[in-house]
């Protein structure tokens, strides 16, 4: 049996989606910049997909939500133009991110503080949460943007935004959420808060690969960071991404009229399965039930490094994800375990699971009776719950 | 870069089909309890090494026969990955039957070597050697405990990149012998930097006392001092390899000792404004004073003079441009 668990790195792409995409190809592949027949058959599937996606976030017609290619590049554009317009030129001088944004905000707010212009990173608290106390305490006069995120990828915390949004307008600074995790998992109403940029990406709702989206409030639009033949409004050149356009259009409709199903059964779901791996001793989950998004669980099993866990999953044909340790090229931590002040034993022992509206019961109870053997095979190998002699000290140096 | 660097691949497609069969199955994981240690007529020896606030730990246990200091009976325990459990596995493999100081030759690289499929295809990706270094370490812990000293009396070496198990020693002939000046350079000579990467600088997945950064930096310091002291005795010195100041210097020093004697004499004299590398020469830009600036020969006769003994003495490619 194989078993996707990892839908918060990726989603299987709708096969509706994929329908409405597969004429974009071969039949109707035309530059829809261009001056015939071919270009105009894009035109009306490219205005229906972007009404669903306008809709989708509940943007009004005379507000900007761009194209791009990913979240990664509206995530670079959001802070680079803020740097270009307003760092640079000695306006302002300073931002706002979270400490546990995605690496796209945080390796790019690290490279425009090597240019010059100063960082705060907000602190998350021992539930993973932020608060919008410290948005507040650390704007000054010279700030230009906050940005934070919807909900972390990690944790599946749902943040605060509408709270931040509001201390942004009231201190006149800019708002950026990145909400990649928040869309098909929780409404997402541009209209109902203060935000002036929000960033999202198809593939993440079931969506294709290689497009993503980033919501510009009237008046607020950045400068392009991709310059060319001036599409999109002249805001983001290269052409249209036709294909992508029109997947993402129909998979934020579904995303939109899935979401019930998302807040009820697969809430149900997914409590129902993390109370049975809390029945396992020594298990911890990260941010409270109430304050996540319905999808997502991040557990750590004391004992077992997380590479290992997902070693024994991948054998039973379970996917699931850590940001830990030796999984990473890089073998660092769990950002977010580290960020909460985790017990740091339990640093390495994180274990993401992310289910999706294509998850069954039947993948879950497959999935928990995986998950007790493989605890119970790493725990009989862990030197946690290894014997030792009377008056050994463990000695466990860092090293 | 390069093609092989643009997509990665998982990690663990790259580990041997051992280290894949010795994760799903440690032959040799468990504990020795003192009891047992006892009827087998032999001393426990139990030694950790590594922390689970870094990510990976690993308890050895080893029955000892105090008659002849043979091992013969040895379990691990491990928190850590697959290649973390399946190195522990292996190094256990490694220790029994061998004397204790038999053991203590056991490297980490035999640990991966022992763990190759076929001998010169590597048992785990680059970033996952370093699991094997707490294998080696582990042992040297057991045995420093067993023979009642310190663990570090057993490394003769100081030992900066413990995944290649490059010495300090090594590193500084290396470098000095090739005139390293980058981390590329030294991990294509030594392999020192190619795996964890924890001694290229601070910040990696171990904090260390001496960084390959700092080797480099210390070379750069040695390298400018010792042109300082040969240009200050007037020994021979590579003129391309000197700063900038001591180029200026060096200029300055030939042209009083051989040059500026002759224009006074004459009523004029010169002073250096510029030295800039140009394509290969190094163009020395100069200013006539007094008498100088209005004389004929000052750029032709004198110009040649000033301009071959500069390249005689100091380097060929000079080139002299009176400005």
């Amino acid at each position: 049996m194989r078993v996707y668990l990892d839908n918060n790195a990726t989603t299987i792409v709708d096969p509706h989606v994929k329908a409405e995409m597969d004429p974009f190809f071969v039949e109707k592949y035309g530059n829809p910049n261009s001056l015939h027949a071919f270009a105009g058959e894009t035109h009306g599937p490219l205005k229906t997909a972007m009404e669903k996606i306008y809709a989708g976030i509940h943007a009004p017609k005379e507000d900007s939500v761009v194209i791009t290619s990913c979240a990664t590049e509206s995530n670079n554009w959001v802070l680079k133009s803020v740097y270009f317009e307003y760092i640079l030129t000695g306006r302002k001088n300073h931002i706002i991110v979270s400490e546990v944004e995605h690496p796209s905000v945080i390796a790019t707010a690290k490279f425009i503080e090597s240019q010059g212009c100063r960082v705060t990173y907000l602190p998350i608290n021992s539930e993973g949460m932020i608060d919008p106390q410290s948005v507040r305490d650390n704007i000054t006069n010279k700030t230009a943007l906050v940005s934070v995120m919807w909900v972390n990828n990690e944790t599946g915390a749902i943040f605060p935004v509408q709270e931040i949004g509001a201390i942004c307008e009231e201190h006149k600074v800019l708002f950026h959420t990145d909400a990649v995790q928040a869309i098909g998992k929780i409404p997402v109403d541009v209209q109902s808060f203060n935000v002036d940029y929000l960033t999202f990406s198809a593939h993440k709702f079931h969506g294709p690969k290689g497009v993503g989206g980033l919501y510009m409030k009237k008046g607020k639009e950045l400068m392009p960071l991709l310059h060319g033949g001036a599409q999109m409004g002249g805001l983001r050149s290269g052409t249209l991404n036709v294909a992508g356009i029109i997947g993402m259009g129909k998979a934020m409709e579904q995303a939109v009229d899935a979401l019930d199903y998302e807040m009820t059964e697969i809430r149900e779901m997914r409590d129902q399965f993390e109370d049975q791996l809390l029945e396992i001793k020594d298990t911890f989950v990260i941010t409270p039930r109430a304050k996540r998004t319905p999808n997502t669980i991040l557990i750590s099993f004391r004992g077992i490094e997380g590479e290992a866990m997902l070693w024994d999953l991948n054998q039973a044909g379970i996917a699931a994800s850590t940001g830990s340790a030796c999984a990473s090229e890089d073998l660092e931590s769990n950002p977010v375990m580290e960020a909460i002040g985790a017990d740091a034993d339990l640093a390495h022992t994180a274990i993401r699971f992310s289910l999706s509206r294509y998850t069954t019961q039947d993948e879950m109870d497959y999935t928990i009776d995986i998950v007790r053997k493989a605890v119970e095979r790493l725990r009989a190998i862990s030197s946690s719950y290894a014997y030792a002699p009377a008056g050994h000290k463990s000695g466990l140096a860092a090293h | 870069m390069g093609m092989d660097s643009l997509i990665g691949g998982t990690i663990w497609d790259e580990y041997s089909q051992k280290v894949t069969e010795l994760m799903n199955n440690p032959k040799n994981m468990g504990e020795i309890t003192q009891e047992q240690a006892e009827e087998m007529g032999t001393k426990l020896i139990v030694a950790d090494f590594g922390a689970e606030s870094c990510g990976d730990a690993v308890r050895l246990y080893w029955a000892v026969d105090p008659k002849d200091d043979r091992i013969v009976e040895a379990k691990f325990k491990s928190f850590g990955c697959g290649t973390a459990i399946a190195s522990s596995d292996t190094m256990v493999e490694l220790c029994k039957g061998k004397t204790v100081d038999e053991a203590v030759k056991i490297t980490n690289i035999d640990v991966e070597k022992a763990m190759r499929d076929t001998p010169d295809v590597p048992a785990v990706p680059p970033q996952k050697m370093h699991c094997s270094v707490m294998a080696y370490d582990v042992i040297k812990k057991a045995a420093a405990q067993y023979k009642g000293v310190d663990m570090n009396s057993f490394e003769t070496e100081f030992i900066v990149c413990e995944c290649a198990r490059v010495s300090l020693s090594t590193l500084k002939e290396v470098i000095r012998l090739n005139d390293l000046t980058t981390v590329e350079q030294i991990t294509d000579y030594t392999k020192a930097g190619a795996f964890c990467k924890s001694c290229i600088k601070p910040g990696g997945h171990e904090a260390k006392d001496i960084y390959l950064v700092d080797l480099i930096e210390e070379y750069k310091k040695e390298k400018m001092t010792q042109t300082a002291n040969t240009i200050a005795s007037g020994g021979p010195v590579d003129f391309a390899q000197m700063t900038i100041v001591q180029k200026l210097k060096a200029v300055d020093k030939i042209i009083d000792d051989n040059i500026r004697q002759m224009l006074i004499m004459d009523g004029g004299d010169m002073e250096i404004l510029d030295i800039k590398e140009n394509g290969g020469y190094f163009d020395i830009y100069i200013r006539y004073l007094g008498a100088c600036s209005g004389c004929a020969s000052s750029s032709t006769g004198t110009l040649y003079a000033i301009e071959n003994i500069l390249r005689q003495k100091l380097d060929e490619n000079i080139r002299v441009l009176p400005l």
